[in-house]
């Protein structure tokens, strides 16, 4: 069945003219880009403990930020100013800090009391030893924690700041439209006026009376109605491009090309799949093995979440788009605290309550009961991108069906693509036997009996 | 000889004026369409209040709500694991080794899981010794999902938690420690090595208990006999493919004999090999299975199977016996003894009498003859019920010395002839607890009810023959609130071990001897090395096997003594006698001891002998039934209709058995089969039957029995006469050893001969069509040999499992709408030729010739030859539904599979009129989510054993065997994703991998080294119906009977 796409031609032509509009109207458009927030305001007061912020900082992320944050308990103990927390309540210096970080599991071995304290506190979990960190290291990274924490940058403020030009945008899309309008009334009129006075001219002249009398006695339609073939061929043409129309809208009743339904939690394929660059197959890690691409399980977002626990964003901010939408930082950090919720992550004392409750995902690609589809034929055996049946997942900020799944659909790749049969011993001998056979060095899952009705359907 | 005899499925078939058999074969929709019921009511039409205008309002309306409903689709949800188990990977199945042992079957068997859910059972085939799964191990998957199982423990029919049952149990058991009254512990067979040991610390602890095993149909006399002569209570195990001579006095050794299992090695030898194979002569009542196998079958009652017993006995030991045979009989014991003595070691005597005589005289018969298929030395232990404990603790519980009793595995209420005094015993009881997956008759007299695991919930673990062990391991998390009996004991004796740790520890302790024990549980089979098996004589757990050499190192008054109790034992049963019409119980291939009578895929299950689903029923010969007035009439729609009758034993009736006339029966005998008429607890649709154990007194199956026919009509489902052949006599092809041995496949393989350019050439080389080349791929054929096929069933509820196969229900089986797949033929032929009339009236004479030989030559319905043929869809190369169909909803591929679009059929049914094997079914109806169909695919939990890689079909739509195009298809995938080729064995269908005896083979033919390919070379292989030219995928061979004397 082949799926007639002129609903696709009127929405495009639609596009294009909206488009066409746009950059044509773009001069009219006040000038609207925000300026971007610079929040690179880190004092560096922490110089005075004699250590190096900046170098500090990076030092943090590549060693320590997998397990501790500043500000916030995570696998291990916040860390914003523990060498005076330390000194203060627990009366141990520097030194103690040292040896823990260089060998916390010899200091636990060795009886030390605080030592033992903050292993029991924390589940036992038992913090990796970083002998090659030297001194002058950890005094950056301890610096690095000294220093009052970077100015947050107020969120309130930016959501302000951009929201006017958003506002704005959307004021001055009326405005031209407003202001077309106004031009379209204008030429109306003018034309009306012109033909008005050219009318008038030639009444005055006395010239063309004769002919338009002449017309006047057959009207247009009459003279239609008159010529049997003419009527003939146009109620033909009217019934054959009704029908074609027709059977275009039926045959697009339950295909649900673009469904994209709101889902319990706001997933963004886009900031995963796209700004991250996590491979598909990390998490629908079942589509390399079995019919289904699976849905992970959230303690396969839990495997990136537990140190995830807020959205920075990208380093640029939000864009103007994103703010529009509402897809602040604060909208995605409450998404993954929905995440918590569900698998039940106490995010206060870093561990699982047992309190779970399974996301109930609305399903967005219903192949039918009566059709067999297998991923990991797809993409084990025969090697397709993903985007390939689902579209530029990683451009999607919302998860919506990119093809039509529909049987044609289906053939068409089916008659258009080679079979991946380099490397694989099973095709060896079927590859050699059927090239032979139609005279070509490639095959097309049709020649392979990917047509059969019962590939599919059993 | 194929074509000279005359093959019929019904007695009705034999009778030429019969014009339901004419209709039957003549339409393959008995039923019209009941259009004039609608619209040939002119009256009633015309003065009906919708008229033209109206009808077409209507059709405008809904065609209109139609396209509205079908633009919005529904939301589906899709939920996953909150955290997902690791090994579980959603679409791929997992399998897990197990073994059931549920007291009547014990096997070892793979249970396949998709999402956790266990979905279908197949054989493991690492296992060597018992059964292998057959009809009823394969549908126990679906009882698991029964909606009527106990949700939790009950007191007093009323929902308690486990501890209050709990507390009651401790403090009675702890007050009963000293105080005179027994502890008794009722149970069935476990064979299990860790049950054993903890029923013994739990008697410890306890200061004593009494574990009476029970079994419902008892082999207590094969077990004493084994015992006299043993020395220990097991039963004897035989390899009949060591066998050349198989002769066997009523023992039903294909299906349920001293529990089964045989059937493996009977068809090893069953098949020709080098122009030998085995030779199997049946004595028996009832037409059974076995019966139905055997190349020489002699109708007997059972009072003279005892003396023919005992004849064949003094012949083989060359000692008078003076036992009145007649003439006929005592010729065929001749040539029974000549037979036996000629093979030597290499035959075997099997008794399935009940009697410790008959027993008793078997085993001397073996031993004496030496004979190799017989195997006292590794016995089995799957039936170890004691009737006279059984007795004992009746009698005990009347007069109250039982104090508390705890029953598992058992349904005495039901299953007892003497129910009636079990009841007044156990309300004498102070502590009754009965483990139960179902309400039951038991359950509802019991104090309370313990829920019970179902076997694949539960851990266990089973040694079905000496040295070798099994494991079983939960397949799934328990359903319900349920609790194992073993755990439950080990809670009451107040040891926090899980059951699991407990057989973890035997089995490490007493079993593995150092062997790892996660391979044992990966392989589900473990068998100790000998030097282990050594040590494991003394261990506890192998209970009392040790003394099996009692009887080798006794001296020669040992020896003697034997002889006179083999001689007394001979002479009991030379004098032994009957009056009036003997019935024999026997147990059904499909519902054996009534366990799992609520099964439906077991209920739907045709009986392979009488075809008849959904009930049982008394069955009796041609010439009793015409003298008792008995009849069996088949009606316009294709139904049978038999008689209702009454029988009495000792004085305890049953009314309304309805009857089977059955071709082969004894004349002077009845059958009737156990495990129907269970009421308690059961879904209405499965209250069919009568319940046979009343009149199973004193666990004999033999009885003498009052007869008479009583008032009313039984509507059976039997689908003995659905899907007829229009008269295709050649669709079965059979000969007999010796013309095998010594003609030319061409003159009894005969193929039909069809005129081209007025020259005769074999049909199957005259081809209408062009063929598909389909030399490159794979090409899939399947191969049935009717040698090796036993015609058990094992593989109809396997398609039933892996299909979705609907369950229709008794009133639409009988309107021939089953929905099977697969079906077993069972056709019944004789010598009904004028040339074979003519030998056996020469062969007559004497007293036994003259008038029982003639009479049984008008008759040939008294001791007809059976064969079996599994018939499925044939997946014609040509295939005639194809060129019918009109929308192309079925088509075919270049692997060989003819494949069914089920969304795209549109019902018209041209396909299945169209098909010359009558194997296409329709769904008349939607069988799913429809409360008229309440078998399981109607609730939650009975869906749960729908196979997701299939689809469920709907209303209209036509369905037929799809040749497992899912198990072949994921055997490709898996072997691309390797990137490997497929080797020979791994195509797999769900009839081939369930068929144990090896009878249906799969596979590609375009592999030269496949077994199929090889198979389709044999002299043997035939297609059904070759002159039709269809060009069959599924091929037969040859069914050969080794019937001469030689």
């Amino acid at each position: 069945m082949k799926k007639v796409p002129y609903r696709h031609r009127i929405s495009k032509i639609f596009e294009l003219s909206l488009v066409v509009f746009l950059l044509l109207s773009t001069p009219l458009i006040a000038q609207e880009d925000a300026a971007p927030q610079e929040a690179e305001a880190v004092a560096d007061a922490g110089a005075a403990a004699g250590g190096d912020v900046a170098k500090g900082k990076q030092l943090f992320n590549q060693n320590c930020a997998a397990c501790h944050a500043l500000n916030r308990k995570m696998t291990g103990p916040a860390l914003a100013n523990v060498e005076t927390r330390l000194a203060e309540e627990e009366g141990l210096d520097k030194e103690w800090l040292y040896a823990w970080i260089k060998n916390s599991a010899g200091m636990i071995a060795s009886g030390d009391a605080y030592a033992n304290k903050i292993y029991a506190e924390y589940n036992q979990a038992a913090m990796t030893a970083f002998p090659t960190l030297s001194n002058q290291d950890i005094d950056d990274i301890l610096a690095y924690t000294a220093a009052p924490p970077p100015a947050p940058v107020t969120p309130a403020g930016t959501a302000a700041a951009t929201g006017a030009p958003a506002e704005s945008s959307g004021i001055s899309n009326e405005l031209i439209l407003g202001a077309l309008a106004v031009v379209f009334g204008l030429l109306v009129i003018m034309l009306f006026l012109v033909n008005k006075t050219l009318r008038r001219i030639a009444e005055a002249n006395g010239v063309d009376l004769e002919r338009e009398k002449a017309e006047k006695g057959m009207p247009i339609w009459k003279a239609f109605a008159k010529n049997q073939f003419l009527v003939l061929v146009t109620s033909i043409f009217l019934i054959l491009a009704a029908g074609y129309y027709a059977y275009g809208w039926m045959m697009q009743i339950g295909v649900d090309q673009g469904y994209a339904p709101i889902q319990p939690i706001h997933y963004s394929h886009k900031i995963h799949a796209g700004d991250n660059k996590i491979e598909c197959k990390y998490c629908h890690s079942s589509a390399r093995v079995s019919k289904h691409s699976g849905i992970p399980s959230l303690n396969v977002c839990m495997n990136c979440h537990k140190s995830i626990y807020e959205y920075k964003g990208n380093p640029e901010g939000p864009s103007a788009e994103d703010i529009a939408n509402g897809y602040t930082n604060e909208f995605y950090t409450g998404e993954i605290k929905k995440l918590y919720k569900a698998v039940g992550w106490d995010e206060e004392n870093q561990r699982y309550t047992g309190d779970s409750e399974p996301v109930e995902w609305v399903r967005i690609h219903n192949l039918p009961d009566f059709a067999y589809f297998n991923h990991s034929q797809h993409v084990t055996v025969a090697g397709v991108e993903c985007q390939t049946c689902h579209g530029p997942v990683e451009e999607m900020e919302i998860m919506y069906q990119y093809s039509p799944l529909t049987m044609g659909w289906c053939i068409d790749c089916h008659r258009e693509t080679n079979v991946n049969v380099a490397d694989n011993a099973y095709y060896e001998k079927i590859h050699a036997e059927l090239s032979k056979k139609y005279g070509v060095e490639q095959l097309t899952a049709a020649q392979m009996g990917g047509l059969e009705c019962g590939k599919c359907h059993y | 000889m194929a074509s000279n005899k005359k093959y019929w499925k019904s007695e009705a078939e034999l009778n030429p004026n019969d014009s339901i058999v004419e209709t039957l074969r003549q339409n393959e929709f008995p039923e019209e369409i009941p259009v004039d019921d609608f619209l040939g009511d002119k009256e009633n039409l015309s003065s009906g209040n919708t008229n033209r205008r109206d009808f077409l309002k209507y059709v405008g309306f809904s065609t209109a709500a139609a396209s509205l409903a079908a633009c919005e689709g529904p939301v589906r949800k899709s939920i996953p694991y909150v955290v997902k188990p690791e090994q579980i990977i959603p679409g791929v199945a997992n399998y897990y080794a197990t073994t059931i042992a549920d007291g009547f079957d014990f096997a070892s068997i793979l249970i396949k899981t998709r999402e956790g859910r266990p979905i279908k059972v197949e054989n493991n085939t690492d296992a060597k010794v018992g059964g292998s799964a057959n009809a009823r191990v394969q549908a126990s998957v679906l009882s698991l999902y029964d909606s009527t199982r106990i949700q939790g423990p009950l007191a007093n029919g009323e929902p308690v938690e486990w501890n209050v049952l709990d507390a009651a149990a401790k403090a009675k058991l702890g007050s009963l420690n000293g105080s005179g009254k027994q502890i008794v512990l009722l149970t069935q067979t476990y064979a299990s090595p860790s049950t054993d040991r903890l029923i013994g610390e739990f008697g410890a602890a306890f200061g004593g208990i009494k574990h009476v095993t029970y079994d419902a149909i008892s082999e207590d006399a094969a077990l004493s006999a084994f015992e006299a002569r043993y020395g220990e209570r097991a039963l004897p195990n035989y390899d009949l493919s060591k066998a050349d001579v198989i002769v066997s006095f009523a023992a039903d050794f294909l299906a349920d004999w001293q529990g089964g299992g045989f059937d493996v090695g009977y068809s090893k030898g069953r098949v020709p090999k080098n122009g030998k194979m085995s030779r199997h002569i049946q004595l028996e009542a009832n037409m059974s299975l076995t019966g139905a196998n055997a190349d020489k079958r002699i109708p007997l009652k059972p009072s003279e199977q005892k003396k023919a017993l005992a004849a064949l006995f003094g012949k083989l030991n060359n000692s008078n016996v003076s036992v009145d045979l007649g003439d006929g009989l005592s010729q065929a014991i001749d040539g029974i003894a000549a037979a036996i003595r000629k093979a030597g070691n290499k035959a075997v005597v099997l008794t399935g009498l009940d009697d410790v005589n008959a027993q008793a005289v078997a085993l001397a018969i073996n031993e004496m003859l030496g004979s190799e298929a017989f195997e006292p030395t590794s016995p089995r232990y799957t039936r170890q019920g004691n009737n006279a404990e059984v007795n004992q603790l009746i009698s005990d519980m009347k007069s109250g010395r039982v104090g508390a009793l705890i029953m598992d595995g058992v349904n005495p209420m039901y299953t007892l002839p003497n129910a009636a005094d079990f009841k007044e015993g156990i309300e004498n009881v102070d502590l009754s607890i009965a483990f139960s997956t179902n309400w039951n008759d038991t359950t509802a007299v019991a104090t309370y009810t313990a829920a019970a695991n179902h076997f694949l919930e539960s851990w266990g673990d089973a040694q079905f023959q000496k040295g070798h062990y099994s494991l079983m391991q939960p397949t799934i998390k328990e359903l319900f609130d349920t609790r194992q009996f073993q755990a439950a004991l080990l809670t009451w004796m107040g040891n926090d071990k899980s059951y699991y740790e407990y057989i973890k520890e035997t089995w490490s302790t007493f079993i593995l001897g150092g062997s790892d024990w996660n391979q044992a549980l990966h392989d589900g089979v473990f068998v100790p090395s000998s030097d282990t098996m050594e040590e494991g004589a003394d261990d506890p757990v192998a209970v009392a096997a040790a003394q099996t050499d009692k009887e080798e190192d006794g001296d020669e008054t040992a020896a003697e003594a034997d002889v006179t109790s083999v001689s007394n034992a001979v002479r009991s049963l030379a004098s032994s006698s009957s009056e009036g019409i003997e019935l024999t119980l026997y147990s059904k291939v499909g519902m054996g001891d009534g366990q799992q009578s609520g099964n439906p895929w077991l209920q739907e299950f045709p009986d392979p002998i009488s075809r008849v689903s959904w009930d049982n029923y008394v069955s009796v010969s041609k010439q009793d039934a015409a003298s008792l007035g008995l009849i069996n009439k088949n009606v316009a729609n294709g139904g049978l209709d038999g008689s209702y009758a009454k029988l009495t034993v000792n004085g305890v009736s049953i009314d309304k058995v309805p009857v089977i006339i059955q071709p082969g029966q004894a004349l002077g005998t009845v059958g009737l089969s156990f495990g129907y008429g269970k009421t308690t607890g059961m879904k209405e649709e499965m209250q069919v039957g009568v319940n046979a154990y009343p009149l199973y007194q004193n666990f004999s199956s033999t009885q003498s029995v009052q007869i008479e026919k009583s008032s009313g009509n039984h509507e059976f489902a039997c689908v003995q006469l659905h899907k007829t052949l229009m008269g295709r006599g050649d669709i079965i092809k059979e000969t007999t050893l010796e013309i095998f041995n010594t003609k030319d496949h061409a003159e009894w393989n005969k193929v039909p001969v069809v005129s081209l350019d007025h020259q005769e050439v074999p049909a199957t080389t005259v081809d209408l069509w062009e063929g598909f080349d389909r030399s490159i791929g794979h090409h899939f054929n399947m191969s049935i040999d009717l040698n090796a096929c036993t015609g058990c069933g094992a593989c109809v509820i396997a398609c039933h499992a892996e299909n979705n196969v609907p369950v229709v229900g008794k009133q639409e089986v009988r309107l021939s709408r089953d929905m099977h797949w697969l079906r077993i033929d069972r056709y019944y032929s004789s010598e009904d030729t004028f040339e074979g009339d003519n030998e056996k009236k020469d062969g007559l004479s004497g007293a036994f010739g003259s008038k029982a030989g003639f009479e049984e030559m008008e008759d040939p319905s008294a001791n007809p030859q059976v064969a079996f043929q599994p018939v499925m869809c044939q997946h014609c190369n040509h295939a005639p539904c194809e060129t019918v169909c009109p929308v192309a909803a079925t088509s075919h591929s270049r692997q060989g599979q003819n494949h069914m679009a089920y969304n795209r059929c549109v019902g018209t049914r041209y396909c299945a009129n169209n098909c010359p094997y009558k194997v296409r079914r329709f769904n008349w109806f939607l069988y799913n989510n429809n409360e008229e169909f309440d078998f399981y695919m109607n609730n939650d939990l009975g869906k749960m054993v729908i196979n997701p890689d299939v689809n469920v079909r709907s209303r209209g739509v036509m369905e037929k065997c799809s040749m497992c195009i899912q198990m072949t298809q994921k055997t490709i995938l898996d072997a691309k994703r390797e990137g490997r080729t497929i080797k020979d064995g791994e195509f797999q269908t769900a009839c081939s991998s369930a068929c144990s005896t090896g009878a249906i083979v799969f596979g590609d033919i375009n592999d030269e080294e496949s077994q199929v390919s090889e198979l389709k070379e044999s002299d043997r292989m035939y297609h059904l119906l070759e002159s039709v030219g269809t060009k069959p995928n599924v091929f037969y061979h040859v069914k050969v009977r080794n019937t001469d004397e030689a």
